[in-house]
């Protein structure tokens, strides 16, 4: 039993490759070849040095002292918000764009919601000279302007998407329809653990640099490899699937899911895929999403547009199904709360979406010895308009 | 004998039309499919909206937007359709995407095309690998034909694959592209319908995609069996409104 994708990239019964024909040719292209491009020693060497060098990895397993006492627990911070760029989407993207160089292509294509990712992958693009281009959502674009500034200051073209909600789904769906009218020179540089097969498994693979660290991190502070839980906020999942990647298997570690419930998961405005979701097909990916009773994409809520997301990727639809992670979701106001309470206790502001992963505290209760760790996957700058108008700063 | 399949022994350019279920208004379905075969169309797809067709460009994005708008869901189609066998003789195809297939249950989609009279499906992204393992049966079972899509980027082993797993006949998308995307045929494309039409397979080819006009429409007939115009039909019904159907068809042939 493995909580990984099988070859076919299904995780239990999720996953898959539910694509038009027209991406076939690129989808198998990249399918035939991820795993053997991955382990080449080049590849390896060429992705270490950047993660090192260039993104500023090992990020540091930082013990939160004041945040434990306060919640009588051992409470660690896997601390990706002080990755280049501010959280952990350039682990994947670094990757990504050595993967596109190898398989020959000169133009990169991505979605983004926040913007985080579409900064990432702006940012790989220009270390690599490489041309880039950014599907956003009308919408997202209005009220991420700073991040839309970042993209074009770095050299990308950010290219509005006009069609359904005019966010990351309909970006996602834009730069899909890219990819077709453009088969042979793209890459489609995927933000997150979602998509066909083998995006879910390539994604969680580059990202599980996050988990290996805290391996040897935690064998040194702790005299352990494995904690007792690992936490993390889960939108399409990609920090999450990083965090949990080398605990799968081990049956000993607490696997916690944190999903954005919005104003209230049955408010109508809410991002709690597992709670509000059923099977079905999005994005080329068998998993859960929100969807109307005729099967409608419907359009989610959160006050964090890295968790506005109406699917999760398969890996987490699996982990939620066969109970092997508890999901917990919180609202809008419990996160806020959250990000300032940790701006004050530890000197550190996160990023909304992560606020979200450090909420759990207040209701869920640990035993004192308990080691949890929790992916810190952002930093709060991006959000920091939100922050001045949510508290009147 | 399904009615896909004599229709493809006519020994004639086939004409199919694709339009949006329930646009411009809920109600306009079965008058725009008996129109359609009242002025000589030989084949139509039912276009099933979905929130999100990832295979469709703006113009058939618009228009399933608007049928969501209007209302238009699988179960109203259906009943839109209960009786269209009592007026319409020609194939009809419903052409959507798999998840609202999936939540309306496929056996039931199945079976409730079966009772209507629905010949086959189209559905972009259900791959012919997953068809063929888990759903040919059923659809079989049904009477149903599945089509599937090939590209000028299709390997050569794959479109063997498709053919051995198809009953019908094989969508020849004409360039690598989202729907509405292109008008007219360059070289490539043309040398591209003559290897497919070199390849011999069982399965007759219709072309999709790009075909607008009697023109269009004579080129990417000259090798294949037929031809679908989307687009250029919902651009038509938009601009001139449902009573203007005759005039389109009358200037493709």
């Amino acid at each position: 039993m493995t909580y990984q994708a099988d070859e076919k990239g299904y995780y239990g019964e999720f996953g898959g490759a539910y694509i038009p024909e027209m991406l076939y040719p690129n989808v198998e292209d990249l399918r035939q070849q991820y795993v053997q491009i991955m382990q080449e020693e080049s590849f390896q060497k060429e992705f270490k040095d950047l993660l090192k060098d260039y993104v500023g990895r090992p990020t540091p397993l930082y013990f939160a002292s004041r945040l434990s006492e306060k919640y009588n627990t051992k409470i660690y911070l896997k601390r990706e918000d002080l990755c280049h760029t501010g959280a952990h989407k350039i682990n994947n993207t670094i990757g990504q764009i050595l993967m596109a160089k190898r398989l020959g292509k000169t133009r990169i294509i991505a979605e983004t919601g926040a913007g985080q990712h579409g900064v990432a992958t702006a940012t790989v693009c220009a270390l690599m000279g490489i041309e880039c281009i950014v599907y956003m959502g009308e919408i997202d674009i209005d009220r991420q302007a700073p991040n839309v500034a970042r993209m074009k200051m770095l050299g990308a073209t950010v290219i509005p998407a006009k069609s359904g909600s005019r966010t990351l789904k309909d970006a996602t769906n834009e730069a899909i329809r890219d990819w077709i009218n453009n088969p042979v020179d793209t890459h489609y540089i995927i933000g997150s653990v979602v998509g066909p097969h083998p995006y879910p498994d390539m994604v969680a693979r580059f990202q599980s640099v996050i988990s290996e660290e805290i391996k040897s991190q935690l064998l040194e502070k702790e005299g352990r490899e494995a904690p007792d839980y690992v936490v993390a906020c889960v939108g399409g999942g990609s920090n999450a699937a990083g965090i949990y990647y080398h605990y799968l298997d081990d049956l000993k570690v607490g696997i916690i899911a944190v999903e954005a419930a919005g104003k209230g998961v049955l408010s109508g405005e809410s991002a709690a895929t597992s709670a509000l979701g059923k099977e079905g097909i999005i994005h080329g990916s068998k998993t859960l999403l929100m969807q109307s009773p005729d099967g409608q994409i419907t359009e989610p809520y959160s006050i964090s547009a890295g968790l506005d997301y109406p699917g999760i990727g398969p890996m987490h639809a699996n982990l939620f199904r066969t109970g092997r992670a508890e999901f917990i979701s919180i609202t809008d106001e419990d996160a806020m709360k959250a990000g300032q309470e940790l701006a004050k206790l530890e000197g550190i502001i996160p990023a909304i979406e992560t606020s979200h992963a450090l909420a759990i505290f207040e209701d869920h209760k640990f035993k004192k010895d308990d080691v949890i760790v929790v992916n810190l996957s952002g930093r709060g700058d991006k959000d920091l308009s939100t922050y001045i108008e949510y508290f009147n700063l | 004998m399904n009615r896909i399949q004599s229709k493809l022994q006519e020994d004639k350019k086939l004409l199919s039309i694709y339009f949006t279920a329930g646009y411009p208004q809920i109600n306009d379905t079965v008058s725009i499919i008996e129109d359609l075969e009242n002025n000589g169309v030989d084949m139509i797809e039912i276009g099933l909206p979905f929130s999100d067709p990832l295979a469709d460009g703006p113009t058939i994005q618009e228009s399933s937007t608007k049928a969501l708008k209007n209302g238009m869901t699988t179960e109203k189609l259906f009943n839109q359709l209960k009786d269209i066998r009592k007026t319409v003789k020609i194939p009809l195809i419903i052409m959507g995407y798999f998840n609202p297939m999936l939540q309306y249950g496929v056996e039931e989609f199945c079976k409730k095309c079966e009772d209507i009279g629905i010949d086959g499906l189209i559905i972009p992204d259900l791959p012919v690998d997953v068809y063929s393992e888990k759903y040919q049966a059923v659809f079989e079972k049904h009477n149903l034909i599945n089509v599937f899509l090939i590209t000028s980027q299709t390997s050569e082993e794959r479109i063997g694959f498709i053919d051995s797993v198809s009953k019908g006949f094989i969508y020849m998308v004409s360039s690598a592209s989202v729907t509405g995307a292109t008008s007219g045929f360059g070289t490539e494309t043309k040398e591209y319908f003559k290897r497919i039409s070199g390849m011999n397979l069982k399965n007759p080819q219709i072309v999709g995609f790009g075909i607008s006009d009697k023109q269009s429409f004579k080129e990417a007939t000259e090798y294949s069996n037929g031809a679908i115009i989307g687009s250029a039909f919902i651009k038509q019904l938009t601009k001139n409104g449902v009573e203007s159907v005759s005039e389109f068809v009358k200037t493709i042939r």
